[in-house]
């Protein structure tokens, strides 16, 4: 573990507007981002010197470096499985920086996912040799050709054996909208939706699957910048802590289309992440004061619940109408809205409001927040004050 | 009718199977063992020999979705897609022949379709009881 000086924290958060037509190239507003968190830090675009993003990023890191003015950079890489990509990168992030090869890292993530193509639709030109689509072959040609059909099929096992509605998905659908109804960043801002909203949503995916039980397919970018704690004392921000950030991978296992492995009801990627970085924080995702859960789509969220262990195994639809996620509860969720109310900026956006909430500045703010969880799936990472 | 399968060169030997009519997995050649979907080194023994083994075609459903929006590109109407799990163990995602959805738990046993391209692809139909 490295000491309090050399622990890794996040010094920057940048992001664009949220839409469904920016009017700009994804190379630009991956600019605009990156050059927000250097600001909102106060560092100079050019002293970074590692960078990560998702190896479905549009973007080209010698163009990245071109337009940053990036004299040298130590380190790249580019992260697999689709949005589970997100909090990986806090991980690779918070590496590179305790161990000192880079000083002033960056993470960013740009889309033109609504206005340029439908992230959420068929792509039937895609390779499926590589870049997280391998699973095409073995879905494409049976009519499974959307995220949310990998989703469903993924999800039919658990949401059966435990007797989760429709109705059960839309309290989750409804939690989120909420939130983004008083986010003004949010698409949902200044619309709330009601259960029968829910339920009177047209079928995305049939029989798990509504329109409100899915995220947004948005225009927009994240960045942020990451550094060493003795760095982070001399800039702008009070500097986020990266108190623990782990990933698990296991054999045979798939990420949206997870069909191959396991018993489909327990995650246990996500339970093994949420033991290592108990060990590494020194405090449980359960009992951090922000859930900031990545939400593709609705089930995801109970699936995540019970793989991060805030809850027993088949427990989180109780957890759910318990109350436990509500803003004034006792485990909020994503108070910006998530995915589904704010914007999906592949899970990025998720953790610029975890951030948010430990600066305490956020626009749905959780009071006294000390440690916020941020969760993809195989990834997690807690942040602290 | 429907696309035809993305075919790569390590996963030919499932593919040209179901054009000859045949139902088949990927076989390890040393330890026997099945492994779909295909893959170039048996994660075993790490053995790059390989054949393939007939299976009985019986499985039995896991899952089942239909993609409403969009439509299933290439399709009339959006299938009915299953997950299954096969009596030799192993998974795979497929269709359910008709309109009407299976329930989790039902018997199927294994059919083939035709594909635009005059490929086949595996789908599986309700067991009469």
């Amino acid at each position: 573990m490295a000491s309090a000086s050399q622990q890794a924290c996040i010094v920057g958060i940048g992001q664009t507007e949220f839409s469904k037509a920016s009017g700009r190239s994804e190379q630009q507003l991956a600019m605009e981002a990156i050059l927000a968190a250097c600001q909102d830090a106060g560092v100079n675009p050019a002293e970074i010197d590692g960078m990560t993003t998702f190896d479905l990023d549009n973007t080209d890191e010698v163009d990245v470096m071109r337009s940053l003015g990036a004299k040298e950079i130590k380190y790249t890489t580019r992260l697999p499985q689709g949005g589970a990509a997100s909090v990986a990168t806090i991980v690779h992030a918070k590496n590179a920086v305790e161990s000192g090869l880079c000083d002033v890292f960056v993470i960013w993530r740009a889309m033109n996912e609504r206005s340029q193509y439908r992230f959420g639709q068929p792509h039937h030109s895609m390779s499926p040799d590589a870049h997280s689509s391998t699973f095409m072959e073995w879905c494409f040609p049976f009519g499974a050709q959307t995220p949310a059909s990998w989703e469903a099929l993924s999800c039919g096992p658990y949401l059966h054996k435990y007797g989760v509605t429709s109705e059960d998905l839309g309290r989750i659908a409804v939690i989120f909208r909420k939130a983004a109804a008083t986010n003004p960043a949010a698409w949902f801002y200044g619309k709330p939706i009601t259960l029968d909203d829910h339920q009177n949503s047209r079928w995305i995916v049939e029989p798990t699957l509504r329109l409100l039980d899915c995220c947004q397919e948005s225009d927009g970018a994240v960045a942020l910048i990451i550094t060493r704690a003795d760095r982070a004392k001399d800039l702008k921000q009070i500097p986020v802590r990266i108190l623990g950030a782990e990933y698990s991978m296991l054999f045979n296992h798939e990420i949206i289309s997870d069909f191959y492995a396991g018993d489909l009801i327990r995650t246990e990627n996500s339970e093994i992440v949420a033991d290592r970085l108990e060990a590494a924080a020194g405090i449980a995702p359960k009992d951090t004061d922000v859930a900031m859960i990545y939400d593709n789509f609705t089930p995801q969220i109970l699936r995540q619940l019970e793989g991060f262990k805030y809850c027993g195994i088949g427990e989180a639809n109780d957890y759910v109408k318990d109350g436990h996620l509500e803003l004034d509860g006792k485990t909020p969720l994503s108070p910006n809205g998530g995915l589904m109310g704010e914007g999906y900026i592949h899970g990025m956006n998720n953790i610029t409001e975890g951030v948010r909430q430990i600066r305490g500045n956020a626009a749905n703010q959780i009071k006294n927040v000390r440690t916020a969880m941020l969760a993809s799936g195989v990834a997690g990472a807690i942040i602290g004050a | 009718m429907r696309p035809d399968p993305i075919q790569r060169l390590d996963t030919t030997l499932f593919w040209d199977a179901c054009e000859r009519g045949e139902f088949v997995a990927q076989k390890c050649e040393p330890c026997n063992k099945l492994w779909h979907p295909p893959r170039p080194m048996c994660p075993s023994c790490h053995s790059l020999e390989k054949s393939t083994q007939p299976l009985s075609g019986k499985a039995k459903v896991l899952s089942w979705v239909r993609q409403v929006r969009p439509a299933s590109y290439g399709f009339k109407e959006s299938p009915i897609v299953i997950l299954v799990e096969l009596e030799e163990g192993l998974r795979m995602v497929s269709n359910l022949v008709g309109d009407e959805p299976p329930i989790i738990g039902d018997a199927v046993e294994v059919d083939f379709e035709k594909t635009m391209g005059g490929k086949a692809v595996p789908v599986f139909k309700k067991v009469a009881t």
